[in-house]
């Protein structure tokens, strides 16, 4: 009915090299029904956005042990050995971008805007190849923004219409990356009625989410 | 001799700068530790997403869906707050932080911070560091003062920046250092080390006004 979709088709709405946007913070608030059956099917040549590349055996991090991505924009990949690996062997593009700065150039490809100015990573190698505006003696760097062709996200209660609630440190990227892709996919932990969200409580609307997937319902 | 565990000497030395009112986030590590030695009131902000940090559940009453910004289960103080990334970093790059401390590589007498990347060897990413140490109001540095023997406060970093010159205050088990008009400046000596112990192991030029211990 309407939004709610197996994990089958969901994977198969996932083609091989496509940019996803996975949200989540070392695997806390990430999809991971999806993120499992991702792995299973092995779909290749994807394109990361996430905040970090989780450990090996966890989240999107098992995905990269297994060879899925050709390139990750991440801001730590620290505590996923392979990454590292990868990465010094040029097995992989990463891109590191410092955690504010992807936060925002996230909100800025969801917001509209053409990307955003930021103090952070001036004077490192961050700043290489990048445009630098001063503005009242502050030097800052231009941003370009993010987006995506597909938003994987968690969401602790989400209602059948898509509307949907992060609970505590769950929410972290997840309503950016909502707003940031054209297509949004939220794995739902709980599914309820649409109206059981106090709507005060609704952190990404389900005006924004295309498709719900639920324990592997079909 | 100082027979103190090194690390708890600096966490205690740190807690003391951390006054009543602030807003303070801590790095993974030995900043961690600082939390166990606060006495003032102070709100622990984590940028994974929630201000009012508590301590580590117990093994029964861990709830996943709380984490730190290492991702290990934490808990939430009375009157915290959850939120979102933007909202984080919002916190952090603007200039709410009234304190940060964190770890370093290496930190030089220009107040420049390495501490994300050891070229080809350690590529683990900036995380938040980039953006709390241009964001934050007083940055502090928590570490011992070498690694394994080698010289951790430098005339100039090696290592790529995380920012330049933007450290405050550096806390080692040995003494503390703080960056006064701009001027690396020994202020104290821990119990125990001289002037010539710290002087040995800091090949970064410093002046000396140590503030006498109350």
């Amino acid at each position: 009915m309407g939004k709610i979709i197996s994990i089958d088709e969901c994977i198969k709405l996932i083609e091989p090299g496509s940019v996803i946007m996975v949200g989540g913070f070392m695997g806390v608030g990430s999809p991971h029904r999806i993120i499992d059956a991702l792995f299973e099917a092995g779909t290749n040549k994807l394109t990361l956005i996430c905040n970090d590349t989780s450990m090996e055996d966890y989240g999107v991090g098992k995905m990269v042990v297994n060879r899925q991505f050709r390139r990750v924009i991440a801001s730590h990949i620290g505590l996923n050995r392979e990454s590292g690996r990868q990465l010094t062997a040029n097995e992989t593009e990463f891109e590191l971008v410092p955690q504010g700065t992807l936060a925002e150039r996230i909100r800025a490809g969801g917001a509209g805007l053409g990307g955003i100015l930021t103090p952070t990573g001036v004077g490192t190698v961050v700043e290489e190849g990048k445009q630098i505006i001063e503005i009242d003696g502050t030097k800052y760097l231009i941003e370009l923004p993010l987006r995506a062709d597909i938003a994987l996200i968690a969401g602790t209660k989400v209602d059948e219409s898509g509307n949907v609630f992060h609970a505590k440190t769950t929410r972290n990227f997840n309503p950016l990356m909502a707003m940031a892709a054209d297509l949004v996919i939220v794995e739902a932990e709980e599914l309820v009625k649409t109206g059981e969200i106090d709507p005060h409580l609704v952190m990404t609307p389900a005006t924004l989410v295309d498709y719900i997937v639920f324990g592997g319902v079909s | 001799m100082n027979t103190a565990d090194p690390k708890i000497t600096i966490a205690k030395r740190v807690a003391k700068e951390l006054k009543d009112g602030y807003m303070v986030n801590l790095g993974i590590g030995l900043p961690t530790m600082v939390a166990d030695y606060v006495e003032t009131n102070v709100t622990f902000q984590s940028e994974n997403g929630l201000l009012g940090l508590g301590p580590k559940p117990d093994d029964d009453k861990i709830d996943r869906d709380i984490s730190n910004a290492g991702g290990q289960p934490v808990t939430m103080v009375a009157g915290g707050m959850y939120f979102d990334s933007a909202y984080s970093f919002s916190l952090i790059r603007g200039g709410h932080v009234d304190a940060t401390v964190l770890g370093a590589l290496q930190v030089d007498e220009r107040a420049n911070l390495a501490n994300w990347m050891i070229p080809g060897k350690m590529v683990p990413g900036m995380g938040g560091a980039m953006d709390l140490v241009t964001g934050a109001k007083k940055v502090i540095i928590a570490m011992l003062h070498t690694s394994k023997g080698e010289p951790k406060i430098l005339k100039e970093c090696t290592l790529p920046l995380t920012a330049p010159g933007v450290v405050d205050m550096i806390v080692t088990e040995m003494c503390v250092f703080e960056f006064i008009d701009g001027v690396l400046t020994l202020t104290e000596l821990s119990p125990g080390f001289s002037l010539s112990d710290v002087k040995e192991v800091t090949p970064a030029d410093f002046t000396v006004r140590l503030v006498e211990e109350i």
